[in-house]
């Protein structure tokens, strides 16, 4: 049962990964528009010039 | 917007009144303008990119990005571009657009809160499944140093969780508690908090029951229905702003060289206004140059349009219609009688403040209850096993048992359920409390004009005109944009008729319209100018030559979908009242029209809230259903209030349900869902009290492990969730 000791943490980092990605994907806000998104990835042009930040 | 107003402020140095403000607005100057546009059409993918496109191609444009879920472009511009600059633009590439007031919305703050439940949420989530994974090995035998190792594990996931996602309960809990009241949140912050707490005891004697599974499993599902409360809430609160933002409040202010636009809040007493046909006066004032109509019914809920002249009172909200006036404002702001009506309204809102919600009610009796069961449970136990653990660990799990999940579930998704399936209808609802209020109501009060009607008006009679008469009036009428003329234009251009080869046609702003056939002077406009008599209704008067005049009569059209409500409510035994400011001739024709058995006519403001709290104090439950200023303090005072999004701003505040469509025939369909779904909520009550009458015995009785908690919340929440759902 000693592989516990790895197993556990192990997972408790991959299903932390999983969270910290989510929080991510919050505070960019990519939740503001899921109409928009699901709409865009479908469009065939590409942005030859984005923006410059 | 407020860039578009500081390059005038700047252009003149040397006349401005105020050089300090001037200074201030002149170092507040942005080097870039934010512009947010509503696209009311826009629906795919190739929207997304035609309004893109076009806003990139144009001059001075930095950025420009669509949100398609709220239908809006958020535009970053060099300053001095304003939205006058952008829609133009927009509008080419197809697409209607209209300014938002940028001011008015304050999205971002709201989405603020979203964010951070959210991200509670999925805290809490990522900690649940690990805690229910461990304890699955618990709950399937694991036995000493292993099940002490996995408890520890568990506490260190739950510990930091619950102290992050559990937050909101806590606040809301001490808030509660110093002020002296029980809410929800006390039995809950305490029920996690006795949780946790016997379950380190518990565990650092090796125990055999933790409960860090069901703390943590608590925590989650009830801000699973926090989030799903707070979406439905902020959903409505935007489409609100919205609405209120589309009315960018802007005064075109006359000064010694010229005139300036400037926002309503910056006007003076005494500042000369400009304001255009098609406007609406910002202020009250009196009229200082120019000859024109003014529409008041939104006001007064009168149809017949005014004579407005130099002298003339008029009062924020009327809508100027044929000639440009030059108004002194007299009162400027929250002075307004646009403004004073907000008294009328705050003194008739005391009177819903007593209406208890629901869950609230459930709470006050819950609340008590659970605590006095734990303790007893608590004391019980202690005082036949003398064992302070024992008894603690048994308080500890009644409380669990007890702690309302499914009851902090039960509302929130039976709402959430019923504003999404109100909302696609073309239904907003803007108070949380509005569906179990709507549920209840036994009489439902109209107002008339722009309620019933559409405010746009139609005429009766042209059969009584000789062809000839009636291509004189098509011509005059073709050359005002008068209410009236527009409704002559459009009646008789669908009878196919061409107008008459009449010259020189001039409006004379006030009177009406006249000009030259066959050498003579043909006249359309009002009674005392053309020549004509009186009218109790909606009139307008033709005289050719020296002729005698004849009139036009008019009827208000009604709204779309009035017939069918008012029939389906009356059919559903509904009591329904007309209650309107118009004369009593227009109300009686509207009220046998529509089949409504009592109509009030005359009505002032106060006249109507008085009745809604005569008819509240018989006990009636009221719906009131209105648009007009003269509504708001009847819309604020009835039971529940519904006003269509073509309301005055006022009066969509001081109402809880807005109407987004321009059909009234959600009505009757939102009566019954609310009833649905107030029923949906009951039985979520009694699912969670059946529930409870199950497990309180076994938890009493010292028989509930963790396992059967688990499950018990579990299968609780669920089968609530599930049971709102059907509402779709």
């Amino acid at each position: 049962m000693n592989i516990l000791l790895y197993l556990i943490p192990i997972s408790l980092f991959l299903g932390g990964m999983g969270l910290l990605f989510f929080v991510i994907t919050v505070r960019t806000k990519q939740y503001d528009d899921p109409e928009g998104n699901a709409a865009r990835i479908l469009s065939g042009q590409y942005d030859d010039k984005p923006k410059q930040d | 917007m407020t860039a578009a107003m500081r390059p005038q402020v700047s252009a003149c140095p040397a006349c401005s009144a105020a050089p300090a403000a001037e200074a201030l607005a002149e170092a507040q100057l942005p080097d870039d303008s934010h512009v947010v546009l509503s696209l009311p059409t826009i629906h795919c993918a190739n929207c997304i990119r035609g309004v893109e496109a076009a806003l990139a191609a144009a001059p001075g444009v930095r950025s420009a990005r669509v949100n398609l879920t709220m239908k809006r472009v958020a535009i970053e511009a060099d300053a001095g571009l304003s939205a006058e600059d952008l829609i133009p633009v927009v509008t080419a590439a197809g697409y209607e657009a209209h300014e938002l007031d940028t001011g008015a919305l304050s999205a971002t703050q709201t989405d603020k809160a979203g964010r951070d439940l959210l991200m509670r949420l999925a805290v809490a989530g990522f900690a649940m499944m690990n805690v229910m994974l461990l304890s699955i090995s618990v709950w399937s035998g694991a036995e000493g140093p292993t099940r002490d190792m996995f408890h520890w594990v568990s506490a260190a996931i739950t510990l930091p969780t619950i102290a992050f996602s559990g937050q909101i309960f806590f606040r809301n809990a001490w808030s509660a508690l110093r002020a002296g009241r029980l809410n929800m949140d006390v039995p809950i912050s305490l029920a996690i908090l006795l949780a946790v707490v016997t379950s380190l005891w518990e565990t650092s004697l090796s125990g055999e029951h933790a409960y860090f599974d069901a703390a943590i499993a608590l925590t989650f599902f009830l801000l699973t229905g926090r989030y799903l409360d707070h979406r439905t809430r902020s959903i409505a609160r935007s489409a609100a702003e919205e609405l209120a933002a589309l009315e960018v409040p802007r005064a075109w202010r006359l000064t010694d060289d010229g005139e300036e636009q400037v926002s309503v809040a910056d006007l003076r007493i005494g500042d000369l206004l400009r304001v255009r046909p098609g406007g609406r006066m910002p202020v009250d004032g009196e009229i200082a140059e120019g000859q024109s109509e003014l529409d008041r019914s939104l006001l007064t809920g009168e149809t017949v349009p005014v004579y407005a002249a130099p002298g003339t009172l008029v009062s924020a909200g009327e809508v100027n219609l044929t000639g440009p006036l030059v108004v002194r404002a007299s009162a400027v702001g929250r002075e307004t009688s646009l403004h004073r009506m907000a008294d009328l309204v705050a003194v008739a809102e005391s009177g819903r403040a007593n209406y208890t919600p629901l869950a609230d009610k459930a709470a006050k009796l819950y609340a008590p209850g659970v605590h006095i069961l734990s303790a007893l449970a608590f004391v019980g136990w202690y005082l036949y096993t003398q064992d302070f653990r024992v008894a603690l660990n048994i308080a500890a799990a009644v409380l669990i048992i007890t702690c309302p999940c499914a009851l902090g579930l039960a509302v929130p998704a039976v709402t959430t359920a019923a504003s999404g399936r109100l909302f696609r209808k073309g239904l907003l609802i803007k108070d949380a409390t509005a569906l179990e209020r709507l549920s209840e109501i036994d009489t439902v009060v109209f107002d008339k004009t722009g309620t019933l009607t559409a405010g746009a008006p139609e005429v009766t009679n042209v059969e009584d005109f000789t062809r000839a008469d009636l291509e004189i009036a098509l011509a005059l009428a073709e050359g005002s944009s008068h209410p009236l003329s527009v409704a002559l234009t459009t009646a008789l251009r669908a009878r196919g008729l061409a107008p008459a080869p009449v010259t020189g046609i001039t409006e004379v702003p006030g009177h009406g319209t006249q000009g030259l056939w066959q050498g003579r002077r043909v006249r359309l406009g009002r009674a005392a100018w053309v020549g004509g008599g009186s009218s109790d209704l909606t009139a307008t008067w033709l005289a050719v030559g020296d002729g005698p005049a004849q009139v036009f009569t008019f009827a208000d059209s009604l709204r779309d979908g009035a017939e069918e409500t008012v029939s389906a409510l009356i059919k559903a035994g509904k009591r329904v009242i007309l209650i309107s400011g118009d004369s009593t001739a227009a109300v009686e024709a509207l009220a046998r029209r529509l089949g409504i058995p009592h109509w009030i006519a005359e009505a002032l403001p106060q006249d109507k809230a008085a009745r809604i709290k005569a008819l509240t104090d018989e006990g009636a439950r009221v719906l009131m259903v209105g648009d007009g200023l003269n509504d708001t303090a009847a819309l604020a005072g009835a039971h529940v209030s519904i006003s269509p999004a073509t309301a005055l701003d006022a009066a969509r505040v001081a109402s809880d349900i807005v109407l987004l469509g321009n059909s009234l025939a959600p009505l009757p369909e939102a009566l019954t869902l609310s009833k649905k779904a107030t029923r949906r909520i009951r039985e979520n009550f009694a699912i969670a009290t059946w529930y409870n009458v199950i497990a309180v015995p076994l938890a009493i009785a010292g028989l509930c492990s963790p396992l059967i908690a688990a499950l018990a919340m579990s299968a609780s929440s669920i089968t609530v969730s599930l049971n709102a759902l059907r509402l779709r």
